[in-house]
């Protein structure tokens, strides 16, 4: 029982101090990539001066995240005259919170046995092993929508609750871009879930550990390359960012749905947003770039296609597979953040159309085409 | 009386000369959307390399630390103040400059020197406020007597407060205008005393 407790504190920790670095650093990284992609240096004034000394660290602009950080809590909070203060003061914590929570059950790293890691530690531990995952849950995927589904409510109350026209037509638009995508990106997985068989995000990974045809490694990206791509536009859709940003569009809505917030609040609506870019890339990374798994990595070293086997312990392979999986995920965060830089903003009409004639029936055919291949191979993988 | 029913033709949207043509190839989206993603990923992975190899990676002039090497020559940059052979300013204090100036930057304070009857007025303070200043050079234009040029260089203020953005009179004077300034001065005169305009006035007179 006690062992367990800590070992879950431990993951949970982990979990949040990752999260929310990730979003503080993607902020750095924005602005970074999208000056070196446009031929710019990029933020790098603000410093921080050790005490008493005239050194100022800059680091190439790292701190710019931490005085924006400083600037939202200096701010005035500001309060407009709206009818519904309680949904206008929750609207940032619902869309803030969701974004965390998927993260429970997303797997981090492979099985990880503290007793070997620890062997002064055997006897407490007593032989358990710990997948690293904080909820080790059956239904892993579909507590995924729900969480990510319940961020909708949080743009829409937003919108709603702020009692401004421009908002108004952001909740709108918010709602019924989510609703409209987040149905593609449910039709997208159910590929997968057909080929993998579970929805348990562990189960999953770990049936990504193998090898295809000898050389390519099992992940998702190999068996479903299709639903990948459908996926990935779907979560970034998800995401209200440019080429979806339409809730938010600022030509048009000055600041869409949250345009009545300011100071904090206002930041825990784009620090949600930096967050999912990193759930999103977890979520890629879960489903189709193997999760933790390095290619031919197994639990007991590398086996390379030409039959040679590299052994490792247990502690190198668990750290191997943690590193692993976060340099996946800031790949992909790498990518999402290239493409908001890249792609000019959908008209509305356009994105709509685009989710329910385009990316719907092309998923619906994706998951046809899967289901009658699994039935010609009679049954599971 | 029965209203004949409004009859509207369907909204036919216009042609125009230049519509813009997509091949099929454009018009499947998709490789298209896949073109520019490698287009700004080749210039984002060049201007990395770039940087990696510690070179240059970015066209942007890092200002208060490096100046552009190419201002044009008739760049407006700062003022500066010409001076006459004896090294005392020019202006004199007429306020014209300050009366144009759009911005209103420009404060003058003017003097008496009975010792040069030429330009009695002189200004004791000349200040240019730089936080506000809109590099129109109207003051150029306005000023009678070639007193304040801009020059291609610019004024390095740089700071965090609104009041370091001044520039005073003896900062505007470091310009040395000798091999310049095409009108030659007549020398100096002197001073005028009471007794001479006695006698000024003894000779124009008529009687």
């Amino acid at each position: 029982m006690m062992p367990d407790l800590v070992v879950s504190l431990v993951f949970i920790t982990y979990a949040l101090v990752v999260l929310l670095s990730f979003g503080g650093l993607l902020t750095w990284v924005e602005r970074k990539q999208a000056a070196v992609m446009s031929d710019r240096i990029g933020a790098n004034r603000a410093y921080i001066r050790i005490p008493f000394t005239n050194i100022r660290l800059i680091w190439l602009g790292l701190f710019h995240g931490m005085a924006d950080g400083l600037k939202m809590l200096l701010k005035e909070n500001f309060k407009p005259r709206t009818h519904d203060a309680v949904g206008y003061f929750l609207a940032p914590f619902v869309v803030f919170a969701p974004v965390l929570l998927v993260f429970a059950v997303i797997p981090f790293g492979g099985t990880l046995d503290p007793g070997r890691l620890f062997p002064s530690l055997a006897s407490w531990f007593a032989g358990r092993t710990y997948p690293l995952q904080i909820a080790q849950l059956d239904a892993g995927l579909l507590i995924v929508f729900a969480f990510s589904g319940l961020t909708i409510i949080g743009a829409m109350l937003a919108g709603w609750s702020s009692e401004n026209k421009f908002s108004l037509l952001g909740g709108l638009r918010a709602g019924s871009q989510m609703i409209s995508y987040e149905l593609v990106m449910g039709l997208t997985i159910m590929g997968l879930m057909l080929i993998y068989g579970t929805v348990d995000l562990g189960d999953i990974v770990r049936q990504q550990s193998g090898v295809i045809a000898g050389v390519l490694p099992a992940w998702g990206v190999f068996m479903q390359p299709f639903g990948a791509f459908l996926f990935l536009t779907a979560a970034i859709a998800e995401n209200k960012r440019i080429p979806f940003d339409l809730p938010e569009a600022e030509s048009e809505l000055v600041a869409g749905y949250y345009t009545e917030y300011s100071a904090m609040k206002m930041g825990l609506f784009m620090f949600a947003e930096f967050i999912q870019i990193a759930i999103v890339g977890a979520l890629f990374t879960t489903l189709f770039l193997g999760g933790y798994n390095l290619p031919f990595m197994t639990d007991a070293g590398f086996v390379l296609p030409g039959g040679r086997e590299i052994a490792m312990s247990h502690g190198l392979v668990i750290v191997l597979q943690m590193i692993g999986f976060l340099a996946k995920v800031f790949l992909m965060c790498v990518l999402q953040i290239q493409i908001r830089w890249s792609l000019p903003r959908f008209r509305y009409d356009q994105m709509l159309s685009f989710a329910w004639k385009m990316l719907l029936p092309l998923s619906l055919a994706n998951l046809c085409v899967t289901a009658v291949f699994m039935w010609l191979r009679g049954g599971m993988a | 009386m029965t209203v004949p029913p409004v009859r509207s033709a369907p909204y036919k949207r216009k042609e125009y000369w230049n519509e813009p043509t997509m091949t099929w190839w454009e018009r499947a989206y998709l490789p298209e959307i896949l073109r520019g993603l490698a287009i700004t990923t080749g210039i984002f992975l060049r201007n990395m390399g770039r940087w990696i190899t510690g070179r240059r990676g970015a066209v942007t002039t890092y200002y208060p630390e490096e100046k552009r090497p190419d201002y044009a020559p008739l760049n407006r940059g700062k003022h500066i103040l010409t001076q006459r052979p004896d090294g005392s300013p020019q202006c004199i204090a007429c306020n014209m400059c300050a009366t144009v100036c759009p911005a209103k930057v420009i404060e003058i304070e003017a003097g008496f020197d009975e010792n040069d009857p030429a330009h009695p007025k002189y200004p004791i303070r000349f200040e240019i406020d730089y936080s506000r200043c809109v590099f129109c050079g109207l003051c150029i234009e306005a000023c009678p007597e070639d007193a304040i040029r801009m020059q291609p260089d610019v004024p390095d203020l740089v700071s965090g407060d609104r009041y370091n953005m001044w520039l005073t009179m003896d900062e505007m004077l470091t310009w040395n205008p000798k091999q310049d300034v095409a009108k030659p001065y007549p020398p100096k005169p002197v001073a005028l005393k009471l007794s001479d305009s006695i006698q000024r006035g003894r000779d124009s007179s008529t009687h």
